[in-house]
């Protein structure tokens, strides 16, 4: 079987990491964010994925080449020279998708989930129709596009973007199987398969949708990307808790590269996850972030819900932060006027994985230092970038 | 023969010291290790001749005031009375008072030293001027830029003579930038003026009382009805100087003292600085550099080879010390981790505790309050008996004058501007707690609260 994932443009959401390294292969726990999708899709049976990009196609090509021969699979770069929306880059791949008549998978490249391919498949041989969806439920299903089925068979009625009524709470997962017949209906030009192609077929009757169960999150911006990765690790300690850390200073879901170092006296978790070469020195406090491939955090620094990127370097008694406001805007629904600000600097423990409502990430770019003794709230810092001095409300540093 | 007398004030005054002076009346507040006054008591029994220490003021007299004049008679082996007024008397009222009592003896001259100033006392230099030329005022004055003169009394000084030509208590508009730092030496023939100005007030006083406009009977303001109305009359003289001085008003000002307090340690009281100790805390003498800092680490933070790939649990802390001279106050009870980073411009008091890997910087930590592991308290007033958690960050913004600048002054020092609260020293009042990994910043904690998030830019009653 083929897969096409659609890995397109610039990330400009996951900035300033994508400054430095295209977004499919930012590490998502430990592991490129493609590598999840790609590794789950060869141990369903697919043996050729088509890599559907528009930026930095070089850096992506070279690395997959390298997975290709580790996976044996097949790995195709599809470029687009201009961008093609969600259904166009189909078409332009068309020649390498029709190479057999099975269906194929397209994935959006940020989502991840417990990839159920294999029922997928089945539930698509099943119906026998043109597409399967695979569709998930949320909570605040109006930010979404939704999709209304019938109970039993799945069967799609219709697509409602954005809904002002409740109408459904099940909503697109990026996830889908198409029979090659569907690429009939998309032309080489712009096109968004959730507006133009899949609307069409649910009149037909051609398309289904199959609940996914288990976490789900699209991974494509600063916060979720942290939320996704404390559903991940959430689910791996229940289907692999062997691979997740465990020992003096260690709180939670805690996911450590086995060349990362820690210093006494930390406490580092709950969902954090460390990558190669990491050091973390003594008397740090980590709780609800990533850091990245060799950056090293300094003594007695605090750092809560943040990105930190490849090779940083954090100063000793630094506090990072995710901050809820800065001291004018950002007031909680329903709370008073305060002159003042409020953090939501909160312990993990009291808000275990998403209720932290949060907006201004603090991610460090790649190869950022901050010095000593300053804080961070909600800082966005480009690489290379050296902080002297604290960050009081969320800002962009260039 | 001389005498001093320190003037300090009274609970209703010194508002801008809140809520510190809910605990402690301000002229006790421990400025680079010490009370306030004691600073101007040491400075006056080093003056020889010295013979009487007079404090006069409307508090009560309390424990911590008796304890105190106790102590600073024993040390000092001086006579140190407080004289309370009835009623505040204004700055000049007290001394009028207590006239007898200062004049007791015979003195040749006595000073009169405001309590709420930080000061190298320059007094026998003011001594020698006075014996060169009686005159019944001799004022201590220092230079300010414009703008700022504007927050201090102004002399106007006749470079010949270095009479007080014009004086005015806070202008609106630019007079000098001479200022009055609030310390004075007055011959016993001061006392007259004072007599005349007490009695104008009391038949004043007689009529419709207003408080805050009109001065209440008995009151004299040494400010607006002596040196205003005498000057350019002969009688009142400024002596300058170019030494540190400092207003103490505020926390934040109180804060500044402490630091020009520890920096003259050096010379004066060089038992009082901290040293570094082989096993003991770090001391840091200047800020970080701002060019990062992050090279290369040095040899002693590399991972000694045993501790690579299969460990991922490894040992940190740099045995090395760092700067030393850094200008640090600890009392002798205090227990401070070895791996504690302090200065600049630290006083740590009695029985504090001050735990593994804090970070501590331009701040004061009051009598038994305890900082525990990794937290990192910059800027900031930790009050008596109060608890900061692990991790948390309490941190405050500076506001002292521009540190190239001689001349460069506190400003006026309120707390509000456009109804929004200036960004200042962080202050926790007495017994206040402070949970782990929370961060307050800019605000002020009044005592006994106990706080269960963070906060910034706030008052939290």
């Amino acid at each position: 079987m083929k897969a096409l994932i659609l890995v397109g443009g610039y990330g400009t959401r996951l900035r300033p990491l994508t400054l430095s390294t295209p977004k499919p292969l930012v590490d998502f726990c430990n592991k490129p964010i493609l590598l999840h999708q790609v590794e789950a899709l060869a141990a369903a049976g697919v043996d050729h994925v088509i890599l559907a990009v528009s930026y930095m196609s070089q850096v992506l090509e070279k690395e997959m080449k390298a997975q290709e021969q580790r996976l044996g699979i097949r790995i195709s770069m599809s470029h687009e020279e201009e961008p093609l929306g969600t259904a166009g880059p189909l078409a332009l791949a068309r020649d390498l998708l029709s190479e057999t008549a099975d269906p194929f998978f397209v994935l959006n490249s940020d989502v991840i989930c417990d990839f159920p391919f294999q029922a997928m498949v089945q539930f698509h041989r099943h119906h026998g129709q043109e597409g399967s969806i695979l569709v998930t439920k949320v909570e605040e299903p109006s930010k979404y596009g939704v999709v209304v089925c019938e109970a039993d068979t799945g069967r799609i009625h219709r697509f409602v973007e954005k809904p002002q009524v409740f109408v459904s709470n099940k909503i697109n997962a990026g996830m889908y199987i198409l029979s090659p017949a569907v690429l009939q209906r998309i032309q080489l030009q712009p096109t968004s398969i959730e507006k133009e192609v899949f609307p069409v077929m649910a009149k037909e009757g051609q398309l289904y949708a199959m609940e996914l169960q288990g976490f789900w999150m699209d991974i494509g911006q600063p916060k979720d990307f942290l939320t996704g990765m404390c559903l991940f690790l959430q689910s791996l300690r229940q289907k692999q808790p062997e691979r997740l850390c465990s020992g003096p200073g260690i709180v939670g879901n805690v996911l450590v590269d086995p060349s990362a170092r820690i210093g006494q006296n930390c406490s580092i978790g709950p969902n954090v996850s460390l990558g190669p070469g990491v050091v973390v020195e003594d008397g740090v406090c980590i709780r609800r972030c990533t850091v990245l491939r060799d950056a090293r955090i300094r003594s007695h620094s605090w750092l809560e819900s943040c990105i930190v990127g490849w090779r940083c370097r954090v100063g000793q008694w630094v506090s990072l932060w995710t901050g809820l406001c800065g001291e004018r805007g950002g007031r909680r629904a329903g709370e008073g006027q305060e002159k003042g600000g409020e953090c939501a600097r909160i312990p993990d423990r009291a808000y275990p994985l998403l209720e932290v409502r949060m907006e201004n990430v603090t991610v460090l770019g790649e190869d950022v230092i901050v010095n000593d003794e300053l804080y961070l709230n909600g800082a966005s810092v480009l690489p290379h970038k050296s902080i002297g001095e604290s960050v009081p409300e969320p800002r962009i540093i260039m | 023969m001389l005498k001093a007398v320190i003037l300090i004030g009274g609970p209703q005054k010194g508002t801008r010291f809140r809520p510190l002076s809910f605990e402690v009346p301000k002229p006790l507040f421990p400025v680079a290790g010490v009370p306030m006054i004691q600073h101007h008591i040491e400075a006056c029994a080093q003056v020889p001749g010295m013979q009487e220490i007079l404090l006069i003021g409307f508090y009560q007299p309390d424990e911590p005031l008796t304890q105190f004049l106790e102590a600073a008679q024993q040390e000092f082996h001086l006579p140190v009375r407080y004289l309370q007024e009835f009623a505040p008397l204004g700055t000049g009222g007290g001394l009028y008072h207590f006239r007898d009592q200062i004049l007791a003896g015979g003195p040749e001259a006595f000073f009169v030293l405001n309590a709420d100033v930080c000061s190298d006392f320059p007094l026998s230099a003011m001594l020698e001027a006075h014996r060169h030329q009686r005159h019944p005022f001799l004022l201590l004055g220092t230079t300010a830029n414009r703008t700022q003169s504007l927050n201090y009394g102004c002399m106007v000084e006749n470079p010949q003579t270095h009479e007080v030509l014009h004086y005015v208590e806070k202008p609106s508009t630019f007079i000098s930038d001479i200022i009055n730092c609030g310390i004075y030496l007055f011959s016993p023939e001061a006392l007259k003026p004072l007599r005349d100005v007490f009695q104008r007030n009391q038949q004043d006083g007689q009529l419709e009382d207003s408080p805050g406009l009109w001065p209440g009977a008995g009151t004299i303001r040494l400010e607006q009805d002596v040196f205003s109305a005498l000057a350019g009359q002969g009688q009142i003289y400024v002596h300058l100087t170019d030494g540190i001085w400092s207003q103490i008003k505020s926390a934040g000002s109180a804060l500044y003292a402490s630091r020009l307090y520890l920096s003259r340690y050096q010379t004066t009281h060089p038992e009082r600085l901290a040293k570094h100790t082989p096993g003991g805390p770090r001391i840091r003498g200047t800020h970080p550099a701002p060019i990062p800092n992050l090279r290369p680490p040095p040899r002693f933070l590399t991972l000694s080879p045993e501790l690579k790939p299969q460990s991922l649990f490894g040992v940190f802390a740099p045995r090395a010390s760092l700067l030393l001279l850094g200008n640090v106050y600890i009392h002798p009870t205090a227990k401070v981790a070895p791996s504690a980073v302090l200065g600049p411009n630290v006083s740590i008091g009695k029985g504090v505790t001050v735990g593994e890997g804090v970070r501590l910087r331009e701040s004061i930590v009051l009598h038994g309050a305890t900082l525990q592991e990794h937290t990192c308290v910059l800027h900031s007033i930790v009050g008596w008996g109060s608890t900061v958690g692990r991790w948390a960050r309490v941190e405050g913004t500076p506001n002292d004058p521009n540190p190239n600048d001689p001349r460069a002054r506190m400003d006026s020092e309120s707390l509000f501007k456009d109804g929004k609260l200036l960004p200042a020293i962080t202050i926790l009042g007495c017994r206040v707690r402070i949970p782990a990994e929370v961060l307050i910043l800019n605000s002020i904690v009044l005592p006994h609260k106990e706080l269960s998030r963070s906060f910034t830019n706030q008052i939290i009653l």
